[in-house]
């Protein structure tokens, strides 16, 4: 499905990525891993074209994307949840479950897919995506505008971040839930998400120090 | 009327049809070329200036009335002098603004002034939309002044819209509030080209438990200049907040000139101004859901301004 070929991010004179090789196949839950610093957002943030790579080239579905903007990326079949939900004055939760849905939600739709990140459509649907909303409600919705999308590949940066235990149980539930129907590649430091993932890709200083087969990853990060 | 006026009707109106509101007074070129009333409402042309007064009943249990102004004849300057008396528990809304529609070379001006005295427990919705066209080059100006006096317990909601088409507007709103008089005021407006807009607003708040809410919301494109002062005066315990918020690109500007006097300690008055470009990432986040760049800036600034 996505193949990163050789792929290296400077920033400021320092290699963030460096030579990065990687597949991501169909319908498998990827977790990327590994230290602050070591390039995991940047990583995920290449692979949606909101960072440019210095060098090499990405594969999707057989076709060259490394150039292709992020809305090109996004109508191919890629989506990205944002680690900081983004605010927008004037736009309500519908809204932006419609443009993700690239078409007008029915209500009933658009409950639905607020019930699976556990909130309640009648009360949320018309809200602002502003201040008035808690950071465990912003991240919600993130995660409900990338499940309306319906893409091939989600990518979720730091899910876990500013949520409350009983959103990360729901989180997890949802996970598990669309895992079937597409492929994810999940950003994360929470064991309880490594431990679902089909793969664990560490990363270390801008490089992909290990990766494969969940158990034999986290026995080699928790025995080291 | 011809299709111009209906045209510009609509876009003053937001499509709802004039006929249906309880009561209306169209005005065309300085001439009253239309009224209704009904038996809560009556409109009765001024004798000493020129404009209408609108008397609404007190206890009127919920009303509509429309008053929109109409210029299609270039280098006409209309003044107006609209006054609202609303009754005592007496509940309105009034749909008012002008229509600008300049083929030729000379300046067209509207400076409506509307007084609203709002008597005890009464609640007004005033909407005002400008908007102006046309393909010659003469200015289109409105200068709106609105001055809005409340008695105590009243409320009022007023919104103004301008939207592109008019080259310069000075738009004024005074207001004192008596006692739990609670006023909210939303101004959205966009500027692009040449165009100037200011806004200046003056309230006082001599009442107590007096509420005060300004919101303005603008955007200023291309080469265009908004300039926003507000001053709020606290005289006893009551509260305010005025926000500004602007969004700039191309060679916009927007000046925020905020001004609050707080005369006793019980006065809770609170100014807030952000001015700045469309954010990076509110464009990446809905790039990320298929927009392209350009659809996304004006699905922001649709929604800004909303």
């Amino acid at each position: 499905m996505l193949e990163l070929k050789n792929i290296s991010f400077v920033r400021d004179n320092k290699r963030i990525l460096d030579n990065i090789n990687l597949k991501i196949y169909d319908n498998k839950f990827y977790a990327i891993t590994g230290p602050n610093g070591s390039g995991k957002s940047t990583l995920a943030k290449i692979i949606m074209g909101i960072e440019k790579p210095d060098y090499g080239q990405i594969i999707f579905n057989g076709k060259d994307i490394t150039n292709l903007s992020v809305s090109d990326r996004a109508k191919l079949g890629l989506s990205f949840a944002f680690q900081q939900p983004v605010k927008f004055k004037g736009l309500t939760v519908y809204d932006i479950l419609s443009f993700a849905n690239d078409d007008a939600l029915s209500n009933k739709e658009a409950y639905e897919l607020l019930e699976k990140v556990g909130l309640d459509g009648k009360e949320y649907l018309e809200r602002e995506i502003n201040n008035s909303l808690s950071g465990g409600e912003l991240k919600r919705i993130e995660i409900a505008t990338v499940l309306a999308k319906k893409s091939e590949l989600c990518i979720f940066d730091e899910p876990e971040a500013g949520i409350d235990l009983w959103s990360f149980q729901g989180l997890i539930q949802v996970f598990n839930e669309i895992r079937e129907n597409l492929s994810m590649v999940i950003i994360s430091h929470q064991e309880r998400i490594l431990n679902i993932a089909d793969e664990i890709i560490l990363l270390k200083e801008g490089k992909i120090v290990d990766s494969g087969n969940t158990e034999k990853v986290l026995d080699k990060i928790y025995n080291n | 009327m011809n299709k111009t006026d209906e045209m510009l009707l609509e876009n003053i109106l937001e499509d709802k049809p004039i006929l249906e509101a309880d009561a209306y007074n169209i005005r065309k070129n300085g001439e009253s070329i239309d009224r209704k009333v009904n038996e809560y409402i009556s409109i009765i042309s001024k004798q000493d200036n020129s404009g209408i007064d609108i008397y609404v009943k007190e206890g009127t249990p919920f009303g509509i009335i429309n008053i929109p102004v109409i210029i299609t004849e270039s280098g006409l300057k209309d003044v107006v002098y609209n006054d609202f008396h609303i009754g005592k528990g007496a509940k309105v809304v009034i749909i008012a603004g002008c229509g600008i529609h300049n083929d030729e070379h000379k300046l067209s001006e509207h400076d409506g002034i509307h007084r609203f005295y709002i008597a005890e427990n009464a609640s007004v919705k005033y909407i005002e939309k400008h908007y102006a066209d046309g393909k010659g080059k003469g200015k289109k100006v409105l200068n709106p002044v609105t001055e809005i006096y409340m008695e105590s317990n009243s409320s009022m909601v007023m919104d103004t819209v301008q939207i592109k088409g008019v080259d310069e507007s000075l738009r004024i709103t005074k207001a004192k509030l008596k006692d739990k008089a609670n006023l909210v005021v939303t101004e959205k407006i966009l500027t692009d080209g040449e165009q100037t807009a200011k806004t200046v607003f003056e309230v006082k708040l001599d009442g107590e438990d007096a509420k005060a809410k300004l919101t303005s919301r603008s955007v200023a494109i291309e080469n265009s200049y908004q300039e926003f002062k507000s001053e709020v005066i606290g005289n006893t315990k009551c509260f305010a907040h005025v926000e500004c918020d602007a969004i700039i690109k191309d060679e916009g500007k927007v000046k925020a000139i905020p001004e609050i006097q707080a005369n006793t300690v019980n006065a809770n008055l609170i100014h807030e101004a952000t001015i700045g470009k469309i954010a990076g990432e509110q464009l990446t986040k809905l790039m990320t859901l298929g927009l392209n760049e350009k659809e996304a800036e004006n699905t922001i600034i649709k929604g800004f301004l909303r």
